[in-house]
């Protein structure tokens, strides 16, 4: 049993399970990617000066009126579509009305009882000891809003709310279309809560990415998780949930789940009750300190928004979406594995490393599918993980590959040699042909430099010739090596070989 | 019988970050009373196959496109600020909120 600074206690995640079922659900918020608000035409730019991207609209100003954006009800009419949900023929907007200065308006615009999309599901793997195992996760509706201002609140010691004597608004991202995608209980995991936590919020980012919806880059908190979670004994009924905002990477969504389940297995074991409340999520600690107590229910004062018409999608234009969604991702990942031939582990380190999509790019314009995941989960990867990036976020592309690749077969370049241009590529030094010129990375395939340079490492090691005349063959492997050496590796190894056994006048 | 309490009032002026006085409280619930009345009148005669409306014109789907328009100056923007810092707009610190 461990204790932390704030008094929350808890127990081992084992010994937890094995009194307490779990019973989680998400809410997950996600930054559409339109090119404009949702209710005016400010830009949605990532990292803009403060409050350069803002209008009456946005800042709440008399006499200003939201329209709706038509490609944020169109990319969420497809996130429906693509988490199997039903599309409502007519919903409004509802204002949810609270006072705090992220919303200059004192009010957010949001949907309530009439969600655009409802009742879908979306089937997550988890991999267990025994082999993949398939969850269906049940999602309860997907519904328009606006994101809010950001806040930052100084004067205090830490940052943090308490102790800050004033805060300062950056109104560019109040009003950024946001979709919440809220799921329905989840029960029946077990201890593998934590992982099909984790598991779904990457489903549903990749699911995400495959739309083109959004760059659900949750480091840059343009996706974002909830946790809500509660335990109960096996047959009695549901306990109190507590939720777990704040929960912004995938690693964080596993460690909060298992961090909330060891804490309230805790509090129960010790015949305590626990809260509803609202708890914040620390990535440093990976546990939560209690916020706001929920024991009263809050009153937002939902209102159909008189300033917004319905939205009513036709048949035609649902089905017209529909007809357009992309591939999804678990359907994706089940023709690749069977198109490169290959096993659940290489799938799932493919897919875990964010190499899919890039491997099938790169093998699409023609590179052979061996060398493309060579190159993608081996150098490429090492240097991703090397700067703690996501590999889509290399500056390599596939058409480097492409071209790198074939000059590997041409014989122009050797593998030592392409990892060098791949080293220029990401330091910027320009282009394929740019760096090979500037680095001088040819390989050599001058027949005499080459043989110059055999005869120099001859005469350096006339024992190893003799070794050679004498049919040990293997013994050219020192003065490959020395020619290799001689050319700063720009040269065939085995062509090297190949000369060098002609000069000797040995065959193999 | 009132359709709205005394307590409904003090309540609402509480989330509507509004002080008000005893004698407020008395004159308000009786106000909103009279209102909530009237609206219940039109409640008896709307049938369930008459659907409440939110807009007064029957219409749907009014949307604009995904482009982006020039957006207000900062010095604009923050005109009418009480106070600003750092080119944001400074508010008082909150507490018992989120």
């Amino acid at each position: 049993m461990t204790t932390t600074s704030h008094g929350d206690v808890y127990i081992p995640f084992e010994e937890a399970m094995s009194r307490y079922e779990p019973i989680i659900g998400i809410e997950t918020h996600v930054e559409l990617g339109t090119n404009s608000k949702m209710w005016c035409g400010c830009s949605t730019d990532f990292g803009s000066d403060a409050n350069t991207q803002v209008c009456p609209v946005c800042l709440g100003l008399p006499g200003s009126m939201p329209v709706v954006n038509r490609v944020a009800v169109e990319s969420t009419i497809r996130i429906g579509l693509a988490l199997n949900c039903n599309i409502a023929q007519w919903c409004r907007f509802a204002r949810k009305n609270y006072f705090y200065p992220d919303m200059p308006k004192d009010y957010q615009i949001s949907q309530y009882d009439e969600p655009l999309c409802y009742d879908g599901y979306l089937d997550v793997t988890v991999d267990t000891p025994d082999g993949p195992q398939v969850f269906r996760v049940e999602i309860e509706r997907v519904h328009m809003e606006e994101d809010t201002g950001k806040l930052t609140h100084t004067g205090g010691a830490t940052g943090r709310i308490h102790g800050a004597e004033y805060s300062l608004v950056d109104y560019n991202r109040a009003g950024i279309p946001l979709i919440e995608i809220v799921t329905k209980t989840v029960i029946g995991t077990g201890s593998l809560a934590p992982e099909v936590a984790k598991a779904y919020v990457k489903e549903l980012r990749d699911v995400m990415r495959a739309l083109g919806v959004s760059d659900v880059r949750m480091e840059e908190g343009s996706m974002r998780c909830d946790v809500n979670l509660s335990l109960n004994k096996p047959g009695d009924g549901w306990g109190t949930r507590s939720e777990t905002k704040n929960v912004n990477s995938l690693r964080s969504v596993e460690r909060a789940v298992r961090s909330e389940i060891e804490r309230q297995a805790s509090v129960l074991d010790n015949g305590g009750r626990v809260i509803q409340e609202t708890r914040h999520f620390h990535e440093d600690t990976g546990r939560s300190t209690s916020g706001r107590s929920k024991e009263q229910a809050e009153d937002y004062r939902y209102f159909p928004e008189p300033d917004l018409v319905p939205v009513a999608p036709s048949l035609d234009w649902v089905e017209e979406l529909r007809a357009g969604l992309p591939e999804m991702p678990s359907v994706k990942r089940a023709r690749l594995k069977e198109e490169w031939n290959i096993n659940d582990f290489e799938l799932a380190s493919l897919a875990n490393s964010g190499a899919l999509d890039l491997v099938e790019a790169t093998i699409a314009i023609g590179v052979d599918s061996v060398a493309a995941r060579k190159w993608w989960t081996g150098e490429l990867l090492r240097v991703a993980n090397e700067q703690g990036v996501e590999l889509e976020a290399l500056r390599v592309a596939p058409q480097d590959i492409q071209q790198v690749e074939a000059l590997i077969t041409s014989g122009a370049l050797n593998d030592k040699l392409a990892r060098q241009v791949f080293e220029g590529i990401l330091a910027s030094e320009g282009t394929v042909e740019e760096i090979i010129a500037t680095r001088g990375l040819a390989v050599v395939s001058d027949d005499g430099a080459l043989l110059a340079a055999i005869d120099e490492a001859l005469a350096a090691a006339p024992d190893v010739a003799e070794k050679i005349l004498s049919g040990k063959i293997q013994a050219a492997g020192a003065v490959v090596g020395a020619v290799m050496k001689a050319t700063k590796g720009q040269a065939d190894a085995a062509k090297v070989r190949a000369l060098l056994l002609e000069r000797l006048g040995v065959s193999e | 019988m009132t359709s709205i309490s005394r307590a409904d009032v003090a309540h609402l002026g509480r989330l509507a970050r509004l002080e008000l006085t005893e004698s407020e409280l008395d004159h308000y619930s009786e106000q909103l009373d009279v209102i909530l009345q009237s609206v219940a009148r039109i409640s008896e005669v709307a049938a369930d196959d008459i659907p409440p409306m939110s807009h007064p014109i029957p219409m749907v789907n009014v949307f604009r496109d995904d482009v982006v328009k020039p957006s207000l100056t900062r010095e604009e923007a923050l005109a009418a600020a009480p106070a600003t810092e750092d080119d944001r707009f400074r508010v008082p610190r909150i507490l018992d909120e989120e």
